[in-house]
């Protein structure tokens, strides 16, 4: 399974949708993800690629890892795993 | 000063996943203590404990729920549900601005800090999941009963080792009594029954291997439990104005220190609070048929608390009924004064009393009425529900029936 594939479904069971129903363009806020369900999404990510997400519930737009819809938070995984397995 | 009574109860524990078959199960003496079962007992010298079985989380709660829900605070839902629906409030308005909750745990989320500790320390994990904190947090039960029920008045969790229920519930009964708020949901919950959490209370070599056996002179410790035990206490005027079945009625209470050891008992301490809870509740010695005692089955415990009786009811203390139901369903730590509320409620209402199971040599230490092996019909119009926790802070209520 695509990295984009597997955080899909990572968001999909957080925000108890199908995966089908989660776009590249849908913001968190559209998927009805609240600011606990965004931690345990990013917990579940990290477990799931074995990669740590500089991310800060206080100030979500200063941290360094882009959650503004779901594309860009796929694009961030990508470029953590090749950083941090690389 | 308004009356308060008991319009709602439910409970959780090895007995019965319910008041009925708790009930049903101290009526019949049944003993709900057995071989634990969790990962690593093989490494315990303790391996019994009152473990509620076929309580299955899963069906009960939802993902979401259980990443949040350690097991005291399943427990305490379980139970906070049966008790609100059998008094058949629903909160709204006024009356859930001013109707709150307040719980008793010593230990709160004790499972979630083990498995956790276990993932850091013994897997070398180096991350968590994030609800950790709010899982394990001991006022956890509490918010989620406050949650759930719509309880938005004074709420807050009670921590006073084993007599952390009968704090709650007393603080709970001033509140109702003083008219701050007109319903009070209350009582307790504990879940311990882990490997860190058993292997600690190894530690203090009080524990049995065999069996609870309060009051029997081969007693040789107490043997833990786990459970919930939540009540509706309520103003009268409010019960009796909507016409609720009342249980019965809380008339007072007592809470003494004993200012002395950090885990001996003070007979001292005990007697001040059965009297203390006789003087708020004024009643006579004489009207108390029944006490449920904190009896955990260790040497120190049983004898100090017969002793206490002994003083505090003079010649009538040979006439009055005291039993220990840890011995049916082990001692539930923080939780243990709310289930064995559920005793009194019986020995009230349905005029049973629950047995002291276990029971098989007279100590004359112990020479009181302990109702042995088997539960007994008898009427009694008052009766006291004993709590003395380590940390020497006990807490006593009285009720009466109605």
């Amino acid at each position: 399974m695509s990295v984009q594939d597997k955080v899909i479904e990572i968001i999909a069971e957080q925000a108890v949708l199908e995966p089908g129903d989660v776009t590249l363009d849908s913001t968190l806020e559209d998927l009805g993800i609240d600011s606990l369900g965004l931690v345990e999404s990013i917990f579940a990510i990290e477990e799931e690629f074995d990669i740590s997400i500089p991310f800060n519930a206080n100030d979500p737009s200063e941290s360094d890892f882009d959650i503004s819809s779901v594309a860009s938070i796929i694009k961030g995984i990508e470029t953590l795993i090749a950083d941090q397995k690389g | 000063m308004h009356r308060v009574v008991i319009t709602g109860a439910g409970t959780v524990n090895a007995l019965g996943h319910d008041v009925q078959d708790t009930l049903a199960a101290m009526r019949e003496g049944h003993c709900g203590i057995g071989a634990l079962d969790f990962q690593d007992v093989e490494r315990l010298s303790i391996q019994i404990g009152g473990q509620v079985r076929g309580f299955e989380a899963e069906g009960r709660y939802n993902r979401q729920q259980m990443s949040l829900y350690d097991r005291f605070t399943q427990f305490t839902l379980a139970a906070a549900k049966e008790a609100i629906a059998q008094s058949g409030i629903s909160f709204s308005g006024d009356l859930a601005a001013k109707s709150g909750v307040v719980l008793g745990t010593a230990g709160g989320g004790v499972s979630t800090w083990d498995a956790n500790y276990r993932s850091v320390y013994e897997e070398g994990k180096n991350r968590v999941h994030p609800f950790v904190v709010p899982k394990l947090m001991n006022n956890a039960a509490a918010s989620h009963v406050s949650m759930e029920h719509n309880l938005k008045g004074p709420s807050f969790t009670v921590s006073t080792a084993c007599a952390s229920s009968n704090h709650a519930m007393a603080q709970a009964f001033t509140m109702v009594r003083s008219g701050l708020a007109p319903v009070m949901i209350t009582g307790g919950s504990e879940s311990m029954l882990c490997f860190g959490g058993v292997k600690a209370w190894e530690g203090l070599r009080v524990m049995s291997k065999d069996a609870c056996r309060p009051f029997s002179a081969n007693r040789n410790g107490m043997v833990q439990g786990e459970g919930a035990g939540l009540f509706v206490f309520e103003d009268y005027e409010h019960a009796r104005k909507r016409g609720a079945d009342i249980l019965c009625e809380v008339v007072g209470f007592a809470m003494s220190s004993d200012a002395s050891d950090i885990v001996m008992p003070s007979k001292n301490g005990a007697a001040r609070a059965m009297a203390g809870a006789l003087a708020d509740a004024k009643v006579n010695r004489d009207q108390v048929g029944y006490i449920n005692a904190h009896g955990t089955g260790t040497a120190a415990n049983d004898k100090t608390e017969c002793a206490a009786v002994a003083d505090v009811f003079g010649p009538h203390a040979d006439k009055l009924m005291i039993s220990s139901t840890k011995s049916m369903h082990g001692h539930l730590i923080g939780g243990t004064g709310a289930v064995e509320l559920l005793a009194c409620i019986m020995a009230l209402r349905d005029g049973v009393i629950a047995p002291t199971i276990g029971y098989e040599e007279p100590d004359p230490e112990c020479a009181l009425d302990v109702v042995p092996n088997e539960a007994r019909e008898a009427k009694v119009d008052v009766v006291l529900s004993n709590a003395f926790a380590f940390g020497g802070m006990n807490a006593v209520l009285a009720l009466r029936g109605v």
